[in-house]
């Protein structure tokens, strides 16, 4: 099967030119999901407002071309949406604005949905804030733990 | 972007123009059944077995040892499936690997639900499984060993010789799945021991739906395709003329040149070993330096995921493959990879370059320069190469 004939031109053009990569030093939430086992893990930085609207949302991923798209095109979803419009940016949402996945990258588009809900419940955190219907991540990052004990070759 | 630089060439080859040619008849004009009676058919029969004969000198096996089958997974399948059913009174052991082909592994675990007990010996950090562990799991009930030549991802070429050794002095048949290094290597079935053998056309520059199994004369083995009495009455199902014809060729190229080949690609593959590890940070090579298919070149990338790279190659004009979980539609990386060692995190940036004697210097530049740029722009999107670097920071 090949990868790239099986991509939307969505797809291919938010993995080839992914939007909002990077980091943001003192977000209001950073949420990472995934695990590095199964071979996707994004992280999502928000910054948020005062009025509680994503100001700004940059990512970092390791993953496959459908997991960098979704982390991509998550990103544009959540900019500018109040906290509680972003909650309601799900997977289908994020699937459809790039014209659909293959059926077997649909977890990726899950994953994206899991790092909007991870940095939200992470800003709700350290504002002290609860958000109706925000559940906390399930975080697996640690068994990347063996990852870096490698030594470096 | 024009560029086309095809270095998957353990995935398949290009059909040599001279094999395109030798094949071209047989398909409208020489088109007849070669198994019917009139004079029409008759030059075909005759070309048939000048065929078989060609490749049976190759290996060092007799013509009528040489059975033509759909190709490598058939051959597999048949070898395997064939000793169990014809050695089922005998035994329901069966010795394999860990790294074997799908066509191997599936096979054996079909039969382990057929009441037949297969162990899947381990291999080295390089991928080589060690003879002496072939002879201790060897019970009395053992009826097959089924090593393969050469290991399709990582090129780790197996100790062949001494396994058909120790499968002869326990008088237990051998087989090999040397889909991948016939063609490639110098082999010789008596010198090695070796009962039974798989091979393709397509990874030699033959055509695809074409293969064969050498069966040592005198082995036991019940048919897999039943039906006419082609190949001797072992394999039904009409001659493929063509594909024959076309493989021979493909052989006959390979066998001419197999030295200077195998002198070429070695030169070319460990001039990419050598730039890629020198010149990108954090990647190691898989497999055996020393036991090695001549045209293949396996890497990990730590902190970034095989598909994405292999997107961007493609986006470079370069055609390769890997093992991560993402290119198999499974979440578990390849189980070669994981059988020498690596955890899932590193076995997922796996990228595997497989050469041809038509890859040049410039192409394993081109491929180094373009791997360069993509490594580093996947790890500055890389979470887990974040996390790397502050921690060695901190």
């Amino acid at each position: 099967m090949s990868q790239v004939t099986e991509y939307s031109e969505k797809v291919m053009d938010h993995f080839t030119n992914p939007r909002n990569v990077g980091e943001i030093e003192n977000p209001s939430g950073v949420g990472t999901v995934g695990n590095a086992k199964c071979g996707d893990i994004m992280r999502m930085y928000l910054d948020i407002d005062e009025n509680q609207i994503v100001r700004e949302a940059k990512f970092k991923t390791f993953g496959c071309g459908a997991a960098v798209a979704t982390s991509s095109m998550a990103t544009e979803l959540v900019k500018g949406k109040t906290v509680r419009e972003a909650l309601e940016v799900t997977n289908k949402a994020v699937m459809e604005a790039l014209d659909g996945l293959p059926p077997v990258k649909i977890h990726c588009s899950l994953l994206a949905e899991e790092a909007i809900h991870a940095a939200l419940w992470d800003y709700a955190q350290k504002n002290n804030i609860s958000i109706e219907g925000l559940k906390p991540p399930v975080n697996d990052i640690d068994e990347t733990e063996e990852f870096y004990k490698m030594q470096g070759e | 972007m024009s560029k086309e630089i095809y270095l998957d060439n353990a995935a398949t080859t290009k059909v040599a123009p001279e094999v395109f040619e030798a094949m071209k008849e047989y398909f409208s004009i020489e088109y007849g059944n070669p198994s019917s009676a009139y004079k029409f058919a008759g030059n075909i029969a005759k070309k048939v077995s000048e065929a078989r004969k060609a490749i049976a000198d190759f290996i060092g096996a007799k013509e009528n040892e040489i059975y033509f089958t759909g190709g490598g997974s058939e051959s597999d399948n048949w070898a395997i499936k064939g000793v169990a059913d014809a050695l089922r009174e005998k035994g329901n052991h069966i010795i394999t690997t860990k790294i074997e082909h799908h066509a191997v592994l599936h096979t054996c675990e079909f039969l382990e639900k057929h009441g037949f007990e297969v162990t899947y010996l381990d291999v080295d950090e390089y991928g080589r499984v060690n003879p002496e562990d072939v002879e201790k799991a060897i019970r009395p009930e053992t009826i097959l060993i089924t090593v393969m030549f050469a290991n399709n991802e990582i090129g780790t070429i197996e100790p062949i010789g001494k396994i058909g050794e120790i499968a002869k002095s326990h008088g237990i048949y051998f087989h090999t799945d040397a889909v991948q290094a016939f063609g490639h290597l110098p082999i010789n079935v008596d010198e090695l021991n070796i009962d039974m053998l798989s091979t393709s056309a397509h990874k030699i520059n033959g055509p695809k739906g074409i293969g064969f199994l050498y069966i040592r004369s005198g082995v036991k083995l019940s048919n897999l395709i039943h039906g006419g009495a082609q190949e001797r009455g072992r394999r039904a199902g009409t001659t493929n003329a063509a594909g024959i014809i076309g493989f021979a060729k493909a052989t006959e190229l390979a066998a001419a040149g197999l030295q200077d080949t195998i002198a070429y690609e070695s030169r070319l593959r460990d001039r990419l070993i050598k730039r890629v590890l020198e010149e990108i940070p954090y990647a190691r090579v898989n497999g055996d330096l020393d036991n090695r298919l001549s045209n293949n070149a396996n890497f990990c990338f730590r902190f970034i995921e095989g598909e994405s790279l292999l997107i961007m190659l493609d986006q470079k004009g370069i055609c390769a493959s890997s093992g991560s979980a993402c290119t198999s539609g499974s979440l578990d990386p390849s189980h070669v990879l994981l059988a020498i060692g690596l955890p899932h995190e590193i076995a997922h940036g796996s990228v595997r370059f497989t050469l041809s004697k038509e890859t040049t210097e410039e192409d394993i530049d081109y491929t180094v320069e373009s791997l360069k740029t993509i490594v580093e722009r996947l790890r500055s999107m890389s979470p887990l190469y974040e996390d790397f670097a502050k921690r060695n920071v901190g």
